[in-house]
């Protein structure tokens, strides 16, 4: 079997790379079995690829086979290159094998279209139960859910799998149109909305019946390619928040478009994907999940891009400053978490150790605040006087001046006159 | 005053019993492997004495939650001089003080053990990642480490309900010691210097076809999962720190 296999894995593993979801968190499967496997509430990544992104799952379509034509994907119809498909030994046995040796948490699946939606699910589930049920494998499995499949195979998979997915692609339905005719954003909605409320009703009979089994216990996910198509930062965080929202999304990810076609609807291959840009929007989906901050106070029509040069947090603060100086001594958790400079776990131990007395500059520091970058924005038991305020552009200038971009190799200074 | 202490968990503590028995003003705490007499201190040999150690547990378990508890112990398991200073005043101050004082975050030992403990459990996660095994031809999955901390008693139970149905041994090189699963349960065992030079070989008969073809798909899919045009070394980097790469197959050559 060897050479083949392994063709197979580099050819479907290069056509997977492309989903940025590799995290392995919120499984709740035991080991209770004698079995193998055992997940880890938070997840692990078994290493880092060269561009930094973490592996933690075995990820590899089925098959690169698609009857779909989408100007985006790297297995589209009409793209000549190699195609291969697993057979579901194949991926059981890699999985296992992979597994035993401590290289993953289990595993990604997903797969081409081939013949139609049910068959291609059909596969995949066949998959996830062989790993379940005769490997006794406890191990995370995110599988991806076939637009299209039947109710009956999606609700069969959720049973074994711990995360599903469905990408949306495009961050608008018109990008996705000019793309992928044949695709609609209905299309993943429906199996997302339906997947989302057996979750519930799992839930809901889990409170009345102990032994109802696990249904997609680390829940649901998405994804969107940022870049291909001319939308602004602010429809794409206005569309993630909404799917948030109407589908309680454990995660929605972010794909700088990597072009990989000569389709002149895209960006020309060459073209640096967009990471700065990708790195904004994920700031962006943490402040609105972590830092209680609303979409609407950091995209909306004013400001329908996020700032290049400077986090959103901070470009939030200098827009607001009558909100500031922030008196750390006194001031409420949520508005601690809205300081530049100030993390979750710093503002939490702010809250705690503020109890047993006022704290100093020096013990900010301590703790883990980015002093230099908060020092506008606070006020603490020994914080010098100061007689003028600063205008937002000096604050930012100052900032700047100080700090160094990771992407900006020669910073571009703008000379400041006054 | 210095107390000189052996480095064990009980004369850790007990150096906390005697200190609140004597109560001499400040003290220094040093490691007995390092400690050299100072013509101007008085020194103290801290004895070890399960009794009295127990006596401060108990006490510790009393004032503290069992998340801090993992804390105090985490950053024990550092090894550090410096931390085992922190643990000290720490433990004192946790005893001279009402409830509650650990969250106190502005105290520099209190800040000092939640910051150690954070670096153990970060070795500790490294660990549980990092571990690569290598299936052995008497069917056992063996790996070698050199953790910069003591974490073989934090991942013990981790690998244990992991691998259930698997013979492993994960060996500390460092420390010269390494668990062993034997389906029933997981043990500490010490090897002879031989016998850790056998485990650390990767060819000969200890290493079998089988074993080579793993590891040849591991690297192959390390390859194709990677995206060129992304290419951020120093983020990788920081990720996997070039200690590590020696036990990490996808970094091995050939």
């Amino acid at each position: 079997m060897s050479e083949r296999v392994r063709e197979k894995l580099n050819i479907l593993a290069d056509a997977a790379k492309y989903d940025v979801s590799c995290s392995s968190s919120g499984g709740t499967r035991k080991n209770d079995n004698k079995g193998l496997g055992d997940s880890h509430a938070s997840g692990i990544c078994h290493t880092y690829t060269e561009d930094g992104r973490c592996v933690s799952l075995l990820k590899i379509l089925l098959t690169n086979h698609c009857i779909y034509d989408c100007a985006f994907c790297v297995s589209r119809k009409s793209n000549d290159i190699e195609r291969a498909a697993f057979t579901v030994e194949e991926v059981v046995s890699l999985t296992i094998n992979f597994y035993r040796r401590n290289f993953i948490e289990g595993l990604f699946l997903s797969s081409g279209i081939f013949k139609n939606a049910d068959f291609t699910m059909e596969r995949l589930l066949r998959v996830v139960k062989k790993l379940r049920l005769e490997e006794r494998f406890n191990g995370y499995i995110h599988l991806k859910t076939i637009p299209g499949a039947s109710e009956e195979l999606i609700r069969e998979a959720g049973l074994y799998a711990d995360r599903m997915s469905i990408n949306l692609e495009m961050p608008t339905e018109k990008g996705l149109k000019l793309l992928a005719p044949e695709k609609s954003h209905e299309d993943v909605k429906r199996p997302l909305g339906f997947v989302q409320n057996q979750i519930v009703q799992f839930n809901d009979e889990k409170k009345l019946i102990k032994s109802t089994p696990k249904f997609v216990p680390a829940g649901q996910s998405t994804q969107m390619v940022i870049g291909a198509t001319p939308e602004t930062d602010k429809d794409i965080m206005h569309t993630a928040d909404a799917f948030y929202k109407n589908f309680s999304l454990k995660r929605v990810y972010y794909s700088g478009y990597i072009p990989i076609s000569h389709d002149n609807r895209l960006p020309l291959i060459g073209t640096q994907p967009p990471l700065i840009r990708e790195n904004r929007l994920y700031q962006t989906d943490w402040l609105m999940r972590f830092y209680g901050f609303h979409v609407n106070e950091l995209l909306n029509d004013a400001n329908p891009h996020l700032d290049v040069d400077i986090d959103p947090k901070l470009s939030w603060a200098l827009r607001n400053l009558q909100f500031f100086p922030i008196d750390i001594n006194v001031a409420a958790y949520k508005m601690i978490l809205r300081i530049p400079g100030i993390g979750v776990s710093s503002a939490k131990k702010i809250i705690q150790a503020r109890k047993f007395g006022k704290l100093r500059i020096e013990q900010l520091k301590k703790i883990g605040v980015a002093y230099n970058r908060a020092k506008y924005f606070i006020k603490c038991a020994d914080t010098p006087y100061q007689i003028n305020d600063y205008q937002a552009s000096q604050i930012k200038s100052f900032i700047l001046m100080e700090s160094q971009s990771k992407y900006l190799k020669n910073d571009i200074q703008q000379l400041i006159l006054f | 005053m210095i107390y000189v202490i052996d480095g064990s968990l009980e004369s850790l503590l007990c150096a906390v019993f005697e200190w609140f028995e004597r109560k001499p003003g400040n003290i220094i705490l040093q490691l007995e492997k390092y400690y050299q007499p100072d013509a101007f201190a008085a020194e103290f040999h801290v004895h070890r004495d399960q009794k009295k150690a127990d006596r401060v547990w108990t006490g510790l378990k009393k004032k503290l939650d069992k998340s801090w508890m993992r804390r105090f112990y985490c950053a024990f398991l550092s090894e550090s001089a410096q931390a085992y200073s922190s643990l000290f005043e720490f433990t004192c101050y946790i005893f001279s003080n009402p409830a509650g004082s650990e969250v106190n975050y502005g105290n520099a030992h209190v800040l000092a053990v939640a910051q150690t403990a954070k670096k153990v459990e970060r070795e500790k996660h490294r660990m549980e990642a990092f571990i690569r095994f290598q299936h052995s031809a008497d069917g056992i999955f063996y790996c070698v480490i050199d953790p910069d901390f003591n974490v073989l008693p934090l991942i013990m139970n981790h690998f244990k309900n992991r691998y259930a149905d698997q013979q492993w041994i994960i060996y500390d090189l460092k420390r010269h010691y390494g668990l062993y699963y034997n389906l029933e349960k997981a043990e500490e065992v010490n090897l002879t210097p031989e016998e850790e030079k056998n485990l650390q070989k990767t060819t000969g008969e200890l290493h079998a076809v089988k074993e080579n073809f793993y590891a040849i798909l591991w690297k192959d899919y390390f390859k194709s999962t990677n995206i060129v045009a992304r290419k951020n070394t120093k983020l990788h980097v920081q990720h996997v720190p070039k200690r590590y790469w020696k036990y990490l197959t996808e970094k091995m050559d050939t």
